[in-house]
């Protein structure tokens, strides 16, 4: 069971995700239980006028409360966050979130690089960020930040996303930890869960 | 280029800019302010050192400093729904109480939230009944909020907005295309009156009917959202509405009691004691 060589110490989990993640993520979120124990933060890249039915669909097969939080609301174990349509996400020092309607990035608004490195940097050694399929390198700055600062880093094999800009962007930045496929990404997670048991 | 600031050189500056020059970034959101700082290092080719030596020399320079330091990303009718529900129950029931009545929009930007009320309140045949009153902290972007013109690239934006606010004709009937600008109608402006304002230091100016303050506290920190909900507060006239960004909350500021929530989908609050 020591595949992973983890720890408990860890603060929270960021993923990102862009074209080709939603399949994955969904089935992340239904393998989870409900009493995980790390905030799970979500930056995907979604519609900035539809702001209504992602959480829901998201919902559906998820043990977990998945919500968009406010400006400033505290970040909470156990729950799973999703970056607000039209909004980027930070994480602030302090363990709440600060929303912007700064200028988008990589076209992207939310960018994952955007709640990546600010996480990366609240969090130092205890993040674990991952990265899925998408279609640009937004979120691969963001991993490096993770990186850097010394935490765990996990990009989708790419040889199983719909679209492998978005890893083998990252890939190419910084070291990745280890290269996973969705099925691997919840054994890690499970594994993660039970360092907290 | 430069990957990170340290929070004691971001003190540093916010420190100077406030004793020099009477602008108080010291309780902005760390984030987004942070990452505006490696903007501003980056475009203008500048490390801690020197942009503290430029700060603390030039009074030129701090307009453009301020100019990068405020987001002035916005559009028009940015989330219709909100806008419909202006339209629908807000003005209404401001009207209810007074047929003549002012607006005020705190942190304005380049202009175009100021444009859509407008238009709507023309397509609503009440236009000449209100005053409005618009205030930025940044001098250039007022100037360009002045000149109502802006990119055909937003305005493609800006239309599909209008056609989801379910507008009485098409958002191009207000503009004419000039040098590939979108130039607004004059008229679209002539109830409305463009003022500095600093939000953080400056006093509460006048009483409102409705004021609009919609993703600007986000860069603020909760002590300082805390004390603007105050100064908005001191603004509005009893039954008075405040608006706030969709995402924004301000259940846990001092005066929350002192309004009630007329709308949670959209931040639509009332003042209902004084």
């Amino acid at each position: 069971m020591t595949r992973y060589s983890l720890h408990n110490g860890f603060k929270a989990v960021v993923i990102g995700g862009s074209a080709g993640s939603f399949q994955g993520i969904i089935k992340i979120l239904s393998q989870l239980p409900a009493d995980f124990p790390l905030p799970i933060i979500m930056a995907l890249h979604r519609l900035k006028h539809v702001r209504h039915g992602f959480v829901e669909a998201l919902s559906i097969k998820s043990k977990l409360k998945i919500a968009e939080p406010d400006d400033k609301e505290s970040i909470k174990r156990g729950s799973v966050y999703l970056a607000p349509a039209n909004y980027h996400m930070s994480v602030e020092l302090g363990n709440y979130f600060s929303l912007s309607t700064e200028m988008m990035l990589n076209n992207s608004r939310p960018a994952i690089d955007i709640t990546l490195s600010s996480a990366a940097y609240a969090y130092k050694t205890k993040l674990i960020g991952i990265l899925l399929s998408g279609a640009n390198k937004d979120g691969g700055l963001g991993m490096k930040s993770i990186h850097d600062r010394g935490g765990v880093t996990i990009v989708q094999t790419p040889a199983e996303c719909m679209i492998d800009t978005m890893p083998k962007a990252a890939l190419s930045l910084t070291k990745i930890d280890y290269t996973l496929g969705i099925d691997q990404i919840i054994d890690f997670l499970k594994e993660l869960y039970h360092q907290y048991k | 280029m430069i990957q990170d600031i340290d929070i004691k050189d971001l003190k540093r500056i916010t420190d100077l800019v406030y004793a020099k020059h009477g602008y108080d970034f010291r309780n902005y959101a760390m984030s987004s302010f942070k990452r505006r700082m490696l903007r501003i290092l980056e475009v203008w080719g500048l490390n801690i050192e020197s942009l503290l030596n430029k700060l603390a020399d030039s009074t030129i320079f701090i307009d453009d400093f301020l100019d990068e330091m405020t987001v002035n990303v916005t559009e028009m009718f940015r989330d219709p729904g909100f806008w419909r529900l202006l339209r629908e129950e807000i003005i209404p029931g401001v009207m209810l109480n007074n047929k003549q009545f002012k607006i005020w929009h705190a942190g304005c930007s380049s202009g175009e939230e100021v444009i859509s009320m407008n238009i709507m309140l023309h397509e609503m045949g009440v236009k000449e009944n209100v005053k409005i009153f618009a205030t930025d902290l940044d001098k250039s972007i007022l100037d360009r909020a002045r000149s109502a013109t802006y990119s055909l690239k937003n305005m493609e934006t800006n239309e599909k907005n209008y056609v989801r606010f379910q507008g009485k004709t098409a958002l191009k009937d207000y503009y004419t295309e000039e040098n590939g600008r979108a130039v607004m109608k004059k008229d679209l402006l002539s109830n409305v009156v463009f003022q500095k304002h600093d939000l953080v230091l400056g006093e509460a100016f006048a009483k409102f009917d409705l004021v609009l303050c919609r993703n600007v506290m986000i860069y603020f920190n909760q002590a300082l959202q805390n004390e603007v909900l105050k100064k908005f507060h001191g603004s509005l006239n009893k039954y008075g509405y405040l608006a706030i960004g969709a995402k924004e909350s301000m259940i846990w500021c001092d005066y929350a009691n002192r309004f009630i929530v007329v709308n949670q989908e959209e931040r639509i609050f009332k003042k209902i004691r004084d």
